[in-house]
């Protein structure tokens, strides 16, 4: 068997798959041999399910052969982030107090996946609880870039963007609250897209910020990527959030959509101190479209910096509420060392989260407490419906925005861990998307001079993400960036 | 907003029932100050006729059909419990001795 099977495209296996020239236990393997081969590098796995992927590769091959495929990503494998739940399996969420957990149900998305054909391959890290733009918080094991293995692979869905990166999956789903599927996406050189607020259950999802949090798909096309979506979306009572109008079938929107559009540059997204080769090939980016007869329109979005303050008081507040189920009463770690009820609670939980969750509780408690809550989360709370404005405000004029996805290439382990407010400010070009409830993606669109992914961000409106993944195919199909690999 | 310095790590943590060792304290008090610090740019604007955004869509009250429908056993619904004991969590004695 070739063996360059592991970076394919799902678009790709699809048609090797349909005329038989390979079979879906081949592929299953070649990720499998993929994985063993480069994840003492990587690290991006926390568990694996060899002889499950591989027994279900057989049912797919079987489907196949008797001309009952359920559809394009039949065969397919897809790593799963360690935060959504799969029935039998450890869903750990990078943390300690989840260490033992296993799951008693499947999330929605994964028996949405399951109903596509698609495999599920592995557990991938994470920043613990989804907090962090680096996965180094995770308590397990601290995942590498695969462009340069001493390097952040982004976050919080480092393991995710990584694994796919790497060839050792086609396909991973993640989650994004702040940015933790594109920014990722964007610093390990792969298509990342976070969904409209609503699209995508969040059933079995382990909640961080749950006004915020949605799942979405990592591919390294963006076809790839409106498959998966397409696959895993979808009205679902479980979950109280979920958008029960109609959904775009996105791949398919695909090639009927040409252009050219009208696309917005919020001058915000440009600040002076942005890193220079960023700069110059997000321009460069803009420069493509425009010669392909996009229209580039400047846009403002004036409340752009006011998102840091915005979203680290709703998610913290939200997370603070969210996390305190982990008790160490019913599923969780307990303390073998408590006394009482309360000294259960106290020493669990101490033992359990990690520094960066305890952090986000304390602040998030905090700007929940009585006497606190008017001046900080109400009004987060109020500045977060300008941020909404401003959106609204742009796409009067647009179809989409472009911008950078993240101010900065992968840094190094260690960098940033001792000043949490510098990680915080390094989302900024990824927050106002969740606080807005749009879509946006990532792709990528060069390197730096280091050989560093560069990523760009097309944000979208609303439940139309047919345009979005449209606006975002027509570049990568004038553009080979999303041909690069990573040499490991 | 209130002077950013004067965050209270022991009523905060007790708040949110967590143990903090003493470096985390004193860590943790140093940087959220900063941070809170940073959050003071939300006093630059009026947000006097603003309404607060608590979702990114409007969300309304949703309701299940009452049916009853198949859910976990006891026995998977305890599957991770720390322990169990007769399809029970135990826990420690929570009232006092009359």
């Amino acid at each position: 068997m070739s063996e360059d099977l592991y970076y394919k495209t799902a678009t790709e296996l699809r048609r090797l798959l349909e005329n038989r020239t390979i079979s879906a236990v081949e592929l299953v393997q070649s990720a499998i041999a993929r994985t063993k081969a480069t994840d003492d590098k990587v690290r991006a796995y926390l568990d694996t399910n060899e002889d499950e992927a591989i027994e279900l590769a057989r049912a797919s091959d079987e489907r196949r052969a008797n001309g009952k495929i359920l559809g394009p990503l039949d065969g397919i494998p897809v790593s799963i982030k360690d935060l959504i739940v799969e029935k039998g399996k450890l869903a750990r969420c990078s943390s300690r107090i989840l260490e033992n957990f296993v799951s008693p149900y499947d999330a929605t998305a994964i028996v949405n996946l399951r109903n596509s054909g698609a495999i599920p391959w592995g557990r991938v890290n994470m920043d613990e609880f989804a907090m962090g733009s680096s996965t180094e918080t995770s308590y397990f094991q601290k995942t590498a870039n695969p462009w340069d293995l001493e390097r952040i692979p982004g976050g919080s869905s480092g393991g995710s963007a990584a694994c796919v990166a790497a060839g050792q999956t086609v396909l991973s789903l993640g989650s994004d609250t702040g940015g933790s599927i594109r920014q990722p996406a964007a610093l390990c050189g792969v298509v990342g897209m976070k969904p409209t607020y609503g699209t995508v259950s969040r059933y079995g999802l382990i909640a961080f910020a749950s006004s915020l949090d949605q799942i979405g798909p990592f591919s390294r096309c963006v076809e790839d990527s409106a498959m998966l979506l397409d696959a895993i979306s979808g009205y679902d009572p479980l979950d109280s959030t979920s958008y029960s109008g109609d959904i775009p079938n996105c791949a398919q929107a695909i090639p009927e959509k040409k252009g050219p559009w009208k696309l917005g540059i919020p001058k915000e997204y440009f600040p002076d101190n942005l890193d220079p080769e960023i700069r110059t090939a997000v321009e460069a980016a803009v420069d493509n479209y425009r010669a392909r007869g996009c229209e580039i329109i400047e846009v403002e979005l004036p409340h752009t910096e006011l998102a840091i303050p915005v979203y680290y008081i709703i998610a913290t507040a939200e997370a603070s509420s969210n996390l305190s189920r982990y008790d160490g009463i019913r599923y969780t770690h307990r303390s073998e060392e408590s006394t009482d009820a309360l000294d259960i609670y106290f020493k669990s939980r101490g033992e359990g989260f990690g520094e960066e969750v305890k952090r986000r509780i304390c602040l998030g408690s905090f700007v929940l407490s009585s006497g606190y809550y008017d001046a900080y989360y109400l009004r987060a709370q109020k500045v977060r419906n300008l941020i909404r404005k401003d959106f609204q405000n742009a796409f009067k004029q647009v179809d989409a925005l472009l911008t950078p996805t993240s101010p900065t290439p992968a840094f190094k382990f260690g960098e940033r861990t001792e000043d949490p407010l510098t990680m915080y400010l390094s989302d900024i070009f990824t927050i106002n998307v969740n606080l807005a409830g749009f879509p946006a993606l990532s792709l990528p669109c060069g390197l730096t001079s280091g050989n560093l992914p560069i990523g760009l961000q097309v944000i979208g409106q609303p439940l139309k993400e047919d345009d979005l993944f449209a606006i975002a195919h027509s570049y990568e199909q004038a553009n080979d960036y999303w041909k690069l690999r990573p040499t490991l | 907003m209130s002077d950013a310095s004067n965050i209270d790590i022991d009523y905060v943590a007790n708040l949110a029932r967590l143990q903090l060792t003493p470096e985390e304290k004193q860590r943790f008090a140093g940087q959220l100050g900063d941070i809170l610090e940073h959050f003071e740019k939300l006093k630059s604007i009026d947000v006097s006729n603003e309404e607060p955004m608590a979702h990114p869509f409007p969300v309304f009250n949703v309701l299940g059909a009452d049916e009853a429908s198949p859910t976990l056993s006891p026995e998977q619904a305890l599957v991770n419990a720390p322990k169990q004991r007769d399809q029970q969590l135990v826990v420690p004695k929570v009232v006092d001795d009359a």
